[in-house]
């Protein structure tokens, strides 16, 4: 089995003159579960992103590598599943549709075999046609997982996951983290003690808050 | 093949938003109507007429184009897109959609103005073809890498037209003399310099764009 890494080297972000975190250095790889936390304005969010490249640090870098090949920044987006409360599907598309044109802008052909399997396992099989305009905000987090996995990526980026869901809902996605570490690398930025607990290491962001002279 | 997906998408999205095609529809009837009712029943000019074309044109294009990347913005689907392609095959799938909708919204408004403009008379065809099809062409190009730089700025409405305008100038005075030509009824050969000055703005307009677009896309 290939072994995904990430490696944050030096990572520093401001906005604008505002010091995010500084200096964080360390090392992610496959079949392990990492969280990262943080009281609100920590930079848990800022650092998923920078981990996923949607947005670039101020400072250091991150160096994603898929055995001993490094990936290059372009072809990030096909290693990567991104679940996130910000993150939006296309309202006017059924969830199925969303599915379709997702694998098909990917360049990979639509796995319906899979997409039903997580349809079925995330409880959306049977609205699979309705448009999304008409989901709930719950419904809208399971279809973000079903998008985020489809591809069967090898890093899976779970910035407050159990965000709008219920109790059963939360259950669902902790059994599939569980499945998921079995191969795969999984960051998860939360608050949750209950996210938390299925991490095997935990970096603190506060402790990144140090200002020195830039 | 990905840009194509991602063009299937937008078209698919657009026949059942109608974000953009609505605002071109009704740009395009609202200008043409007022261009009718002042002009009344005065005679105008085959050359004016011919600026009015791509006056007509460039206004619309202002108020339809943009949406290719401010609808992305507007509905937070952005990082959707991030996330599925990389920034050269979402440009090229953009310039698909904005290449398609140039070019009916063009052949809406030049075959309007020569049922209602009696003074709109093109005596060399493939000379003004060979304009509309470069023109299109260098306007889809302009637009879609305009849209992705307003799409980030907080001011989308009033950004566009002003950063358009100094971008499509040349191209919409190069356009201007060939449309000026085309009525006279020059030949294509006594038109080259104008004809080449319009591919050259393509290849830079297109050149630079990709090269652009990973700095505009990225926050």
């Amino acid at each position: 089995m290939t072994d995904y890494t990430v490696e944050l080297n030096n990572l520093i972000k401001f906005f604008g003159r505002r010091l995010i975190f500084n200096g964080i250095n360390f090392s992610f790889s496959s079949r392990n579960v990492y969280g990262i936390s943080g009281p609100n304005g920590s930079g848990k969010s800022t650092l998923v992103k920078i981990i996923a490249d949607l947005i670039s640090p101020t400072g250091g870098k991150v160096v994603h590598k898929y055995g001993e090949r490094t990936i290059e920044p372009e072809d990030l987006h096909n290693y990567i599943g991104f679940v996130s409360p910000y993150l939006f599907l296309y309202d006017e598309f059924t969830a199925e549709e969303n599915l379709i044109h997702s694998a098909n802008i990917r360049g990979i052909k639509f796995n319906k075999e899979r997409s039903d399997y997580l349809l079925g396992e995330l409880n959306l099989f049977d609205r699979r046609k309705d448009l999304v305009r008409g989901y709930s905000s719950g419904m809208k987090q399971r279809l973000k997982f079903i998008f985020a996995l489809l591809h069967e990526p090898q890093l899976i980026i779970l910035d407050e996951p159990t965000s709008n869901l219920d109790n059963s809902g939360k259950e669902i996605v902790y059994k599939i983290i569980k499945e998921e570490s079995i191969k795969n690398l999984i960051v998860i930025a939360s608050n949750e003690d209950s996210d938390l607990h299925l991490c095997t290491e935990v970096i603190e962001l506060e402790k990144f808050k140090k200002q020195t002279n830039k | 093949m990905k840009a194509f997906a991602l063009y299937k998408k937008d078209w698919q999205s657009e026949l059942r938003t109608r974000y953009a095609i609505n605002a071109l529809a009704m740009f395009i009837l609202v200008t043409i109507s007022v261009i009718m009712f002042s002009i009344g029943n005065e005679k105008i000019t085959e050359y004016l007429t011919g600026g009015l074309l791509w006056v007509v044109i460039f206004f619309s294009a202002m108020s339809g184009l943009s949406r290719a990347f401010v609808s992305e913005e507007e509905r937070g689907t952005t990082m959707t897109l991030h996330l599925l392609a990389s920034p050269s095959t979402i440009f090229s799938g953009k310039l698909i959609f904005n290449l398609l909708l140039v070019f009916l919204m063009n052949f809406v408004i030049t075959f309007l103005f020569s049922i209602l403009f009696t003074s709109f008379i093109v005596k060399n065809i493939a000379l003004f073809a060979i304009a509309f099809l470069f023109g299109n062409i260098g306007i889809a190009i302009s637009s879609t890498i305009i849209a992705a730089i307003i799409s980030k700025a907080s001011s989308k409405g009033t950004l566009y037209p002003v950063l358009s305008f100094p971008i499509l100038l040349p191209l919409i005075l190069t356009l201007l003399e060939l449309t000026k030509f085309s009525m006279d009824g020059n030949s294509i050969s006594g038109s080259l310099v104008e004809i080449f000055v319009l591919i050259c703005y393509d290849v830079i307009m297109g050149t630079a764009s990709y090269l652009l677009f990973d700095f505009i896309w990225k926050e």
